[in-house]
């Protein structure tokens, strides 16, 4: 039977573009199919703005390579219409076990917080996820909206202007030339895009070399995570194992940076490990082994004129935390509203700077979380080590110690906190749902919150008065008036109230809060609108 | 600052004389690899009961006995 990543999903079609006399414009060109790029493309075409996706491939990811995917990726895809078939096909667990050395040292229950739609994560290939993005390019290809995705074409240059981009693309059949408003380049950590243009790649950089393996048990295996810290199997290193769908089992071995990787590729070097790893009377077989070098970096800048980056393309981070897919997903999020607004016209093209503020924001975020699990994971010093193995051994039989245990954060999204596009905080509300934070969830009568918030400016209301919509620079913000009486769970007030009896937020069409007060004030909320579209610098 | 947050830099342990010779007996018959890890997971444990990070701070601090800070 032939795996999903070995069926091409987008072959290669002549497009009436490679016949055209000139090169024909699009408003908007994305390089590279990954989830990023598919990402970007799926948001802007839901709203309309004619989008070309190119791709040197013509497959889903080769591998299983992602397979955690966050809440807020979750939260995401929901907006992008496809959530429900990655949560029906993709897997839950709550239960984790640590072990270091030869022994199992404590085991944790996630326990999730209650009242939201999506689970903290789930474990998918990420095969799977791009499929399922490829699904509704096709979806909406149907419904007539302006997207479509041209497999084996590969850019091999691109011309910067002040306001277009030229792409000279290579296909099976010769190359040709298109131009774009906008170019989004997702193509991947090892981007052309960047080294077509001359563009760094730096920061603090960690090397290190991860055996993945994909297994197939026989055996009831339970859900779990679990996760060793200088097991026996793989001295001085660490093990992940951790549940895919379709009994499927991916385990992580990490190698070091001083490694043959052929050599540490053989069944017959690779087989020994997992036995001793999974126990001997353990029935697996091998699916998949590959070898991976991880980087943690950042582009300076994400925007450069009319060329926009976006996930591995604009920054790279080490495995654990997973944060990669899910960061680059929080990156599109993050952008496509903003360049929905400029292609309108709506909004002035600085307001894409703020991309770069908030995402880079983000970025960092995510490179101090990985770095500080790959410096307890992999410790640098004698006294690093001899403070982690303190910290492991003390988790053993005390519980406080266990919170300084560091196998990888779970990735949550990013709080833009001092971002030029919020508005001061007028509430003294509670810090989860502060100016920059995207919108915890919270049961809404049979259905939840979030799904209400997507895709537009929002005035939330709990227990206020306010207008049911305004208008402000071109934009219509529309009301979302609730109250506490129908808030059983008590969620809505723990979230967006706290000691207040009432509260006003204006929302952003990525969910993040722009600005909230106590209740509506009709210049401040326009202020803060904007504020939130780059329109009034003054806080 | 109030009084809690206050890293104590003056005599604090009842018996100073009794608590050292503890400290070394914990250490008796240790190899140096055994003493450096119990040393560190009493840091750890007298960091929990501390908790605050604005004295683990002026603890980190007066330990690096940078004169002058
Ligand atoms: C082993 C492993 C485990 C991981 N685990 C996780 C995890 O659990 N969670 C998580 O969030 N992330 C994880 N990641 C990271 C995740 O896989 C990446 O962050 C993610 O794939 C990045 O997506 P992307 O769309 O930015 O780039 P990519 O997926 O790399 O896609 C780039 C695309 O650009 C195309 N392209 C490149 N050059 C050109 C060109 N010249 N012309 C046209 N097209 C081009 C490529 O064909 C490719 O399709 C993991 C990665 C690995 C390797």
């Amino acid at each position: 039977m032939n795996k999903i990543f070995e069926i091409p999903l987008y072959s290669y079609q002549r497009s009436d573009d490679q016949d055209a006399s000139s090169p024909v414009r699009h408003p908007v060109v994305v390089i590279g199919a990954g989830p990023v790029g598919l990402a970007a493309a799926i948001d802007l075409a839901q709203q309309g703005v004619g989008v070309v996706v190119l791709d040197d491939n013509d497959k889903v990811s080769f591998g299983s390579r992602a397979i955690c995917f966050s809440k807020r990726t979750l939260e995401i895809a929901d907006r992008l219409g496809l959530g429900d078939p990655l949560v029906d096909k993709g897997v839950q667990w709550n239960l984790g076990k640590v072990f270091f050395d030869d022994r199992k040292v404590y085991e944790f229950n996630l326990l999730p917080e209650e009242g939201h739609k999506r689970p903290a994560f789930i474990n998918l290939q990420q095969y799977y996820f791009e499929e399922y993005m490829v699904q509704r390019v096709r979806d909406l290809q149907e419904q007539g909206a302006p997207i479509e995705i041209r497999g084996r074409n590969k850019v091999s240059a691109i011309g910067t202007h002040d306001d277009h981009v030229t792409l000279e693309i290579d296909t099976p059949e010769g190359s040709y030339n298109l131009e774009a408003d906008w170019l989004i380049a997702c193509d991947g950590a090892g981007s052309p895009t960047r080294q077509m243009l001359g563009l760094d790649f730096v920061g603090r950089v960690f090397e290190d070399n991860f055996l993945i393996a994909d297994v197939i048990m026989e055996a009831d295996f339970p859900t779990e995570r679990w996760f060793w810290f200088d097991p026996p199997f793989n001295k001085g290193q660490s093990a992940l194992l951790h549940k895919q769908p379709d009994g499927v089992w991916r385990i992580d071995l990490q190698l070091g940076w001083d490694i043959d990787k052929e050599r540490e590729k053989r069944p017959e070097n690779v087989i020994p490990r997992i036995r001793e790893m999974l126990g001997e009377d353990v029935k697996f077989e091998l699916e998949w082994v590959s070898i991976y070098t991880f980087q943690c970096r950042r582009m300076e800048k994400f925007r450069h004129g009319r060329v926009i980056f976006a996930g591995d393309a604009a920054h790279q981070v080490s495995p654990f935390g997973a944060r990669g897919a899910n960061s680059g997903l929080q990156d599109t999020d993050n952008l496509c509203w903003k360049l929905k607004l400029v292609l309108d016209g709506q909004a002035d093209e600085s307001l894409l700077d703020t991309y770069d503020v908030e995402r880079i924001h983000g970025a960092d975020e995510n490179i101090l979380n990985s770095s500080r699990s790959t410096d307890f994971i992999t410790p640098k010093s004698e006294m690093s080590r001899v403070l982690r193995d303190a910290v492991l051994d003390l988790s053993e039989q005390y519980e406080f110690a266990r919170p300084l245990v560091n196998s990888g954060r779970l990735s949550l999204p990013c709080t833009y906190e001092g971002s030029p596009l919020n508005s001061a905080d007028a509430l003294n509300g509670p810090e989860r749902s502060a100016p920059g934070s995207p919108c915890p969830d919270a049961p809404l009568g049979d259905g939840y919150l979030l799904p209400q918030l997507a895709d537009r400016f929002t005035l939330l209301t709990i227990n206020a008065d306010a207008p049911d919509s305004f208008e402000e620079a071109g934009i219509t913000v529309h009301r979302l008036a609730l109250s506490t009486q129908d808030d059983k769970t008590r969620a809505l007030r723990e979230r967006y109230l706290g000691d207040n009896d009432s509260a006003v937020y204006l929302i952003r069409p990525d969910q993040h809060v722009a600005a909230r007060r106590p209740s509506f004030d009709d210049s401040q909320f326009r202020a803060a609108l904007r504020r939130a579209i780059g329109k009034e610098h003054s806080a | 600052m109030n009084h809690q947050d206050q890293l104590i830099l003056t005599p604090n342990i009842d018996r100073a004389d009794d608590f050292y010779a503890d400290l070394l007996s914990a250490h008796e018959g240790l190899s140096k690899p055994e003493s450096d890890a119990l040393n560190a997971r009493l840091v750890l444990v007298l960091a929990n009961h501390i908790g605050d990070r604005d004295v683990l701070k002026q603890a980190l601090a007066a330990a690096a006995l940078n004169k002058g800070e």
